[in-house]
C-alpha cells in the first residue's frame, strides 16, 4: 500500500519542528528552556528518519532503529542535563543564563 | 567473512571490567579504597586495553565488526593515542583527588568509560554508531566537567558545555537524517556506494549540502573549530585540571577522528562542499584562536585558545587530503597524504599539551593560581619545571627537535603538496603569532624576578607524567623514524577510496 500522504508535508513538519526548535535553544535565557529547545530538534529529527524509512527504503527498519537510540540517548542527556540544572539552582538559586557569568565568556 | 567478534572488541572489554572493578573495590572495602589502588587499577585497565588494541590489528587485515565498528589502522591508531593519553590524565588526577575524600572510585571510572567512548567514536562506521560514540563521550564529560558538585565555577562550566554540544549534536543529527534520506543507509560504506551512482541535481544538491554543513557543526563543536569554539575558555578555566587536560586532547582526538572518517569514507562525492567550507573555517580557526590567545593572563584560557588554534592546523591535514577536481585520489601514493599529517599531529598534540597540563597542574598544587605572572622566576624556583616547559612550549610552536615539529612537517608538506600556497601562508603567519604568547611565557620563566622564592614541589605522579611526556616530546622528535612509519602505514580506511 502507497502511503496518501506525501513526503515532503513530513519533512516541512520536521523542518518547522527543527527551526522552532533551535530558534528556542538559541534564544531562550532559562536552562529549562533551552533544553525544551533541544528535545524539539531531536524530534524533528526523528520525524524525519521514520519518514524517509518508510518512503525511501520500506523493506528495512534502520530509520526506526535509529529513531530508537535517538529516544533512548536524548533521555540520558536530558538526565545529565537537568542534574547539572539542579546543581546550578542549588548554589545559586537561578537558572537564568545571563546570570550564571562567574567565568568571563 | 565474518570474523570472530568477542576478540576485536576485546579493548574495550577490558575498559568495561575495569570501569566496573572500580566501583566494586570501593564498594566492597570496609573504608573508602585507597587512592592509589584504585587509580592503579584504572591505569592497569588502559594498558591491557592498549595491548589489547595492538594485537587486535597486528599482521591482520583490517575488518569490520558487525558493520557498526572497524578495526584498521587508522582506528588502532588512534585508540593507542588515547589510551596512552588517559593513563596520563589518571595520574594526574591521583594528586587532584586528594582533597576529595567522597566519590574518588567514580572519577576513575569515568575515565575509564570516558576512554571507552573514545574508543567506539575512533572506530564508528556508521552513522548510529558516531553519533552513539559522539555522545557518550559528551555525556561522560559534561559529568566529568561537572563533578565537583560545590563548586560554582566547575558546575558553569559543565552546563555552558552542556547546552552548547547538546544543540551542536541534535544539529548535527539532524544532518544525519537528511543523509539517510538521500541514501536510505546508515553504513559509511554504503552511503559513499549509494552516492557515486546518483546525479545530483536542483533540490538534491541543496539537501546535500546543507545535511553537509550540519554535521560539520557537530564535529566542530567537539574540535573546537571557529565558530563553534565559544565553549572551550569557560569550560577549559572552570572544569578540574586534569579534565581540562582530557578535553584539550583526548575528547579532540575523538572529534577529529570522527569527522576525517565520516567525511572520507560516507562522503568523498561532496568533497567540494566539504574541503571549501573546511578550509575557511580552517583559517579563521588558527588566526581568531591565536589573536585571542594573545590577550590572554590566565594560563588555562590561553591553553585553551591555543588549543583552538592547533586544531585549525590539524584541520589543514584534512582540508590538504591529495584530490583532483575535488576527486579524492588514493593515499597511499602520497608521502604527505594529510591523514598521516593528521595522525602525527595528534599524537604529538597529545603529549605535548597533557605535559604542558602536568607543569601548570604542579604550579597550581603549590600556589593555587593559574595566571601566568605566576610563572615568574620559575628558572629560580624549579630550574627542571622551566626546562621541561621550555620543551613543551618549543613543541607546541613546532620547533625541532620535538615531536611538535614533527606533525607541523607533515601537515604543512600536505598544504605544499596540493599547493593550496593561501591556507600554507596564514598557517606559517600563525605559527609566528602563537611562538609570540607561547615564549612570552618562557620569558616570564627565565628573565623576570621571582616574587616568592619558595621552591616548587612536585608529586611522584606528576613526576612520572613530566618524565613520560618528555621522553616522548623529546625521544620521539629526535628519533621520529618509528612514529611516521607507523602512521602513514595508519593512514588506511576499512573501505577505501
Amino acid at each position: 500500500m502507497t502511503p496518501v500522504i506525501p513526503l515532503s508535508w513530513y519533512l516541512l513538519l520536521a523542518a518547522a519542528l527543527f527551526s522552532i526548535g533551535l530558534y528556542g535553544a538559541l534564544a531562550r535565557r532559562n536552562a529549562i528552556g533551552v533544553l525544551m529547545g533541544i528535545e524539539l530538534i531531536l524530534n524533528a529529527v526523528n520525524i524525519n528518519l521514520v519518514a524517509f524509512n518508510r518512503y525511501i527504503v520500506p523493506q528495512q527498519v534502520s530509520g526506526q532503529i535509529f529513531a530508537i537510540f535517538v529516544l533512548a540517548i536524548a533521555a540520558a542527556e536530558a538526565a545529565v542535563g537537568l542534574a547539572l540544572i539542579i546543581a546550578i539552582y542549588r548554589s545559586r538559586a537561578t537558572v537564568n543564563l545571563d546570570e550564571i557569568d562567574l567565568l568571563k565568556g | 567473512m565474518t570474523a570472530p567478534i568477542l576478540p576485536s572488541i576485546l579493548p574495550e572489554i577490558i575498559l568495561v571490567v575495569a570501569a566496573t572493578a572500580l566501583v566494586a573495590v570501593d564498594l566492597v572495602s570496609r573504608r573508602r579504597a585507597n587512592n592509589a589502588t584504585l587509580a592503579g587499577i584504572a591505569v592497569i585497565g588502559l594498558l591491557l586495553s592498549a595491548l589489547a588494541v595492538y594485537f587486535n590489528l597486528n599482521g591482520q587485515s583490517p575488518r569490520p565488526v558487525l558493520g557498526m565498528l572497524a578495526v584498521d589502522g587508522f582506528a588502532s591508531f588512534l585508540m593507542i593515542t588515547v589510551l596512552l593519553g588517559m593513563v596520563l590524565v589518571v595520574l594526574y588526577s591521583i594528586e587532584y583527588l586528594k582533597p576529595y575524600a567522597e566519590h574518588r572510585s567514580e572519577f576513575y571510572a569515568f575515565l575509564l568509560a570516558v576512554s571507552l567512548a573514545i574508543l567506539i567514536a575512533v572506530s564508528a562506521n556508521d552513522l548510529l554508531m558516531v553519533y552513539l560514540g559522539m555522545e557518550f563521550v559528551s555525556i561522560t564529560s559534561y559529568i566529568l566537567v561537572g563533578f565537583l558538585r560545590k563548586d560554582k565555577r566547575s558546575n558553569e562550566a559543565a552546563i555552558k558545555y552542556f547546552l552548547y554540544g547538546a544543540v551542536a549534536s541534535a544539529v548535527m543529527l539532524y544532518g544525519f537524517s537528511m543523509l539517510y534520506g538521500i541514501t536510505g543507509s546508515t553504513n559509511l560504506s554504503a552511503i559513499a556506494d549509494a552516492l557515486t551512482g546518483q546525479t545530483l541535481a536542483g533540490g538534491m544538491r541543496w539537501l546535500s549540502f546543507t545535511s553537509v554543513v550540519l554535521m560539520i557543526v557537530g564535529f566542530g563543536f567537539k574540535t573546537s573549530l571557529v565558530p563553534f569554539h565559544q565553549w572551550a575558555p569557560d569550560t577549559y578555566e572552570g572544569a578540574p585540571s586534569p579534565i581540562t587536560g582530557f578535553l584539550s586532547t583526548a575528547s579532540k582526538v575523538a572529534g577529529f577522528a570522527l569527522m576525517v572518517r565520516v567525511l572520507l569514507v560516507a562522503l568523498p562525492r561532496f568533497a567540494l562542499d566539504w574541503l571549501t567550507v573546511l578550509a575557511g573555517v580552517s583559517m579563521i580557526t588558527m588566526t581568531l584562536g591565536n589573536l585571542v590567545a594573545l590577550r590572554q593572563g590566565n594560563i588555562k584560557r590561553l591553553l585553551a585558545y591555543s588549543s583552538i588554534a592547533q586544531a585549525g592546523y590539524i584541520l589543514m591535514g584534512l582540508v590538504c587530503i591529495p584530490q583532483e577536481q575535488f576527486h579524492l585520489l588514493a593515499l597511499q601514493a602520497f608521502t604527505f597524504n594529510g591523514i598521516n599529517g593528521i595522525l602525527l599531529y595528534l599524537f604529538g598534540y597529545v603529549f605535548t599539551n597533557l605535559g604542558l597540563f602536568a607543569v601548570v597542574i604542579a604550579i597550581e598544587n603549590q600556589t593555587g593560581k593559574t595566571e601566568i605572572k605566576e610563572y615568574a622566576g620559575l628558572v629560580q624556583r624549579s630550574p627542571w619545571l622551566a626546562a621541561l616547559l621550555l620543551i613543551f612550549l618549543l613543541s607546541l610552536t613546532g620547533i625541532p627537535p620535538t615531536l611538535g615539529f614533527w606533525g607541523k612537517y607533515f601537515v604543512f608538506g600536505a598544504a605544499v603538496q596540493v599547493r593550496f600556497f593561501v591556507l600554507l601562508i596564514v598557517a606559517v603567519i600563525n605559527s609566528a603569532i602563537a611562538a609570540g604568547y607561547y615564549l612570552n611565557i618562557v620569558r616570564y620563566a627565565f628573565f623576570m624576578p621571582a616574587e616568592d622564592e619558595s621552591r616548587i614541589h612536585i608529586s611522584p605522579s606528576l613526576r612520572v607524567v613530566l618524565a613520560i611526556t618528555t621522553v616522548m616530546v623529546l625521544g620521539l622528535g629526535i628519533l621520529p623514524g618509528f612514529l611516521i612509519d607507523w602512521a602513514s602505514r595508519s593512514a588506511e580506511f576499512l573501505t577505501q577510496f
